[in-house]
Order: structure tokens, then C-alpha cells, then sequence
């Protein structure tokens, strides 16, 4: 089992650093590891703690965010409210008995698809070590889960 | 004259409040013995579960249910009482989210019983431990198992409508009975199934009639360590956790407005999907600093983040439980 596993990676990245980040890497021909689905935001500061609670609890093995370099936003200082969220987030995983290394945020500017490609290779190893989540299936069963996600509409806070 | 409609109202894993909130209702509680029969309230008249499995499916109209399902007795009821009734109310934080019991959901089993059983303050020499099952002369005795984690009424079953709160305030069942009973009259419709009911629609702080400012916050206190708590200020920007932004409005900010925070009895507000999150966002928000050690340190000062965030929710949210919770044998 461990020697297969491959790990189910959720990637939140932003528009205007991190997204271009892997974006360069793909046009740059890095080679990366294929586990990382990415999910684009128009900011790390729209990450919703709820996105990465649903990955988890839907079958991801880890969720990654990533953002613009501290002092970098577009959006002046959405990047810091994504940190505080990050770190509180990881203490409250923790409580749960969640390995904190399951969830990581990387700062990537646009010009870093080195670093983004290194990085998402480096989680992709750390998840391996950790092996499968599962949480979806032995909690709640996942037909029951997506019924359930379904019958919730994004509302504006 | 036609028979009165029949009514139930059913305790599983909860602590009793919900029937005492309903009893707080003074003398609407006889509109209800005017207008129903009540046919099963362990807390209130004696019955049998048998009188109950022994009705006609969908004899009950109205049945209240409140208490989370933590044991097999809990899910046999909740199974039987969806089944005899019509309309199926998750009533109390307990049967729409887990509530206190559902922070259980943070230890295994095993280590519940163990803290009940065998710690410092039980008094259990010989390590007595209940069994589920005992031989008799007569027979096999049973008492209830417990399950892994304790779920919300709506992991058990189809539920028609939510009323949450720890209790539910009476003002706000009083009109929900009153609603019940137009409607038996043909003086209104009942609301569309799903619906969260006795409730407003608004978070705790759009009630809350404390002085709002632009919130900086540098340290996280507990509510004990400030005194005197100031009677205008906003609690949260005193740097106490107040978990009024995400919690749904309903109780008229009764803990703010007496100098404590919320605790978030009345669950998630509308739209909001995982309480937990919205609170951890809503945390994040104010916290005025940009450096992680900073920021950790200032997050010292919420000593159990996770009880913070999900102490009514637990159960209900997108996580469940803890992993050490779920994952036992």
C-alpha cells in the first residue's frame, strides 16, 4: 500500500504570483511532481480556511497555498491575512489530530517557477511520508459528503 | 370534534436543557396541550418505546427531537421516531450540531469510558467497567453501546427543519409553537423543508448592541483575566475570542450584552458551512501584526484554538472528529 501511494494534493494558488509562478514552470519544461491539483484565486487572501477543510475532508492527502512574497500583494496586505489564517488554521488541524505538515503555504512571485516546481516536488515527498488522509471515506462516506457539499451556495460574507 | 394532532418531544445524548427551555415558554406550554396530544416525552409522562414502535407510520405530526446520537438506543429512536413522524425537528444545538457532547468527538471511546470510570475523582478500586451485555438467570441484559463519534440527528436521519440554539431561547420557541399552530389552522404555511427555524438571519454581532470599532488586536485574554470587562466596547476588540461574527443571530446577543462573549450556541450562521472556518477567518482578521513569530505568539493567548472554534459544531462540521476518534478499532 505505502509503496503506491500516490498522494492527492489540493493547490491553492494566486493570480498574480504563485499562478504565473507555475505557469512558468510549465512553459519552462520543469519537470514536478503531477500529484498537485491546482485551484486558482484571484488572491491568497481569499482563501476561506473552508476550501482546505473541504480537501481534506473530501479525499486530498494535503493542501498547499500558496501566494505573492510578503510585502508583494496586488492587494496591499490580503497576503498576511492568508499567514494568520495558515497559522491559526494548522493549530486547530492539530487539535484534530491532523499532522500539521499536511497543510504548507509557500510565497512564489511570478518569476520563481523554479522555487514553485522544488517546493510542490518537496510536499509531494513530505505527504508520501505521511501517507493517505482518507478522511472522506471513513468519516462520512464520500456519496454522502458530495450531497452534502451540494446543498450549501457560496453566500458573500 | 377530529382527534387532537399527536405530539412528541425525545431526549437522546443531551443534558436536559432543551426540555427545561421548552417548559420556560410559561403558559404558551398549554397551547400545546390545547392543540396536541402528547403521545411519547420520556422527560414529562411515562411511556413505552413499544406504545411508539406499536403506531401507524406517520401517526406523530410534530415530533421535537433533541440530543445528539451517541449510542445504538439513540439511533434505534431517532430511526423510529423519523419513521412514525411527519414533521422532524433537529431541536437544540445538540441535534443540529453536536454541541458540548460532540466535543467528545475530539477523544476515542475508550478513553471516555476510562475518564469516566478510572480517574482521579471516581472512586472504582476494583476497575469496574460497564458491560453492553450481562448474563442473567432470566436472560441477556443489554444496555446501550456507545458509537466511535456522536452524530447530529441529520447524519442519522432525514431532518425537516433546525432549531438550533443551547437551549433554544423560549421567546423563540413560543413563536415557533405559535407558527405551528396557524398553521394547523390554515392561518400560515409551514417554511420549506430544510429550513432553519426560531431564528434570525443575521450573525450575533448584527444584534449585539456594543460599540463597534476598526479591530487591532495585539493579545488574545481570556475573559477571567480582564476585569472589569468594559460594559460599550466591542468584546472581541477587548481581545477576548468572542465567536459572535460567525454565529447565527437568535438570542438577542444575551451573553455580550450581560459582559461575556459568545460562545456560539446558535451554530453557524446562514450560508456559513463550516463554523470553524468562518471563526478561524474571522480571528485571522483582527489580529494586528505581520511577522509569523508574532503572529504565533499572539495566537498563545487562544489556549485550545480547536474547542474554541467548533465548541458547539464539532460534530457538524466538514471534519467531523478527530482522527484519533474516528480511527479506533
Amino acid at each position: 500500500m505505502a509503496d503506491n501511494f500516490e498522494p492527492t494534493i489540493i493547490g491553492f494558488t494566486c493570480n498574480w504570483c504563485s499562478y504565473r509562478a507555475a505557469d512558468l514552470a510549465g512553459t519552462a519544461r520543469m519537470k514536478y511532481a503531477p500529484n498537485v491539483r491546482l485551484i486558482r484565486m484571484m488572491c491568497s487572501g481569499r482563501l476561506d480556511p473552508t476550501f482546505v477543510l473541504r480537501a481534506l475532508s473530501g479525499g486530498a492527502d494535503g493542501v498547499m497555498i500558496t501566494g505573492c512574497h510578503p510585502g508583494e500583494c496586488h492587494y496591499i496586505e490580503q497576503n498576511y491575512k492568508a499567514l494568520r489564517r495558515f497559522l491559526l488554521l494548522r493549530r486547530v488541524l492539530a487539535g484534530l489530530g491532523i499532522e500539521p505538515g499536511r497543510v504548507k503555504l509557500v510565497w512564489a512571485s511570478a518569476a520563481e517557477g523554479a522555487k514553485f516546481a522544488s517546493e510542490t516536488t518537496l510536499f509531494v515527498e513530505e505527504i508520501r511520508k505521511l501517507g493517505p488522509l482518507n478522511w472522506g471515506k471513513a468519516v462520512t462516506g464520500l456519496e454522502n459528503l458530495q450531497e452534502e457539499i451540494s446543498k450549501f451556495e457560496e453566500v458573500p460574507a | 370534534m377530529n382527534p387532537k394532532p399527536k405530539f412528541a418531544m425525545y431526549w437522546a445524548a443531551s443534558c436536559g436543557g432543551c426540555e427545561i427551555a421548552v417548559l420556560n415558554t410559561h403558559e404558551k406550554i398549554l397551547d400545546v396541550d390545547a392543540n396536541f396530544e402528547v403521545v411519547f416525552w420520556p422527560v414529562a409522562m411515562d411511556a413505552k418505546y413499544k406504545d411508539v414502535e406499536a403506531m401507524e407510520d406517520g401517526s406523530i405530526l410534530l415530533t421535537l427531537f433533541n440530543g445528539g446520537v451517541r449510542n445504538d438506543e439513540n439511533e434505534h429512536i431517532a430511526k423510529l421516531l423519523r419513521q412514525k413522524s411527519k414533521i422532524l425537528v433537529a431541536f437544540g444545538s445538540c441535534a443540529c450540531e453536536g454541541c458540548i457532547p460532540g466535543l467528545a468527538n475530539l477523544s476515542p471511546v475508550g478513553e471516555i469510558v476510562h475518564t469516566a470510570f478510572n480517574t482521579i475523582t471516581t472512586d472504582n478500586p476494583h476497575e469496574i467497567y460497564p458491560r453492553t451485555t450481562f448474563d442473567v438467570p432470566e436472560g441477556e441484559l443489554h444496555i446501550p453501546t456507545l458509537s466511535k463519534i456522536l452524530r447530529p440527528l441529520d447524519q442519522v436521519v432525514d431532518v425537516d427543519y433546525y432549531m438550533p440554539g443551547c437551549p433554544p431561547e423560549s421567546h423563540q420557541i413560543a413563536a415557533v409553537i405559535d407558527l405551528v399552530i396557524d398553521v394547523l389552522h390554515g392561518k400560515a404555511n409551514l417554511p420549506p423543508k430544510g429550513a432553519t427555524i426560531g431564528v434570525g438571519n443575521s450573525t450575533v454581532c448584527d444584534e449585539c448592541p456594543r460599540a463597534r470599532n476598526i479591530k487591532m488586536i495585539k493579545e488574545f485574554k481570556r475573559i477571567q483575566d480582564i476585569a472589569p470587562v468594559d460594559p460599550i466596547l466591542c468584546i472581541l476588540e477587548q481581545g477576548v475570542p468572542c465567536n459572535g461574527p460567525a454565529t447565527r443571530s437568535g438570542c438577542n446577543a444575551r451573553c455580550p450584552q450581560a459582559g461575556a462573549q459568545c460562545i456560539g450556541c446558535y451554530g453557524p450562521a446562514e450560508g456559513v458551512m463550516d463554523y470553524g472556518a468562518r471563526l478561524i477567518t474571522a480571528f485571522s482578521s483582527v489580529i494586528d501584526a505581520k511577522e509569523p513569530d508574532v503572529i504565533e505568539k499572539i495566537l498563545d493567548g487562544i489556549p485550545d484554538p480547536t474547542g474554541q472554534v467548533y465548541r458547539f459544531n464539532l460534530a457538524g462540521s466538514l471534519l467531523k472528529a478527530s482522527q484519533d476518534a474516528w480511527r479506533v478499532k
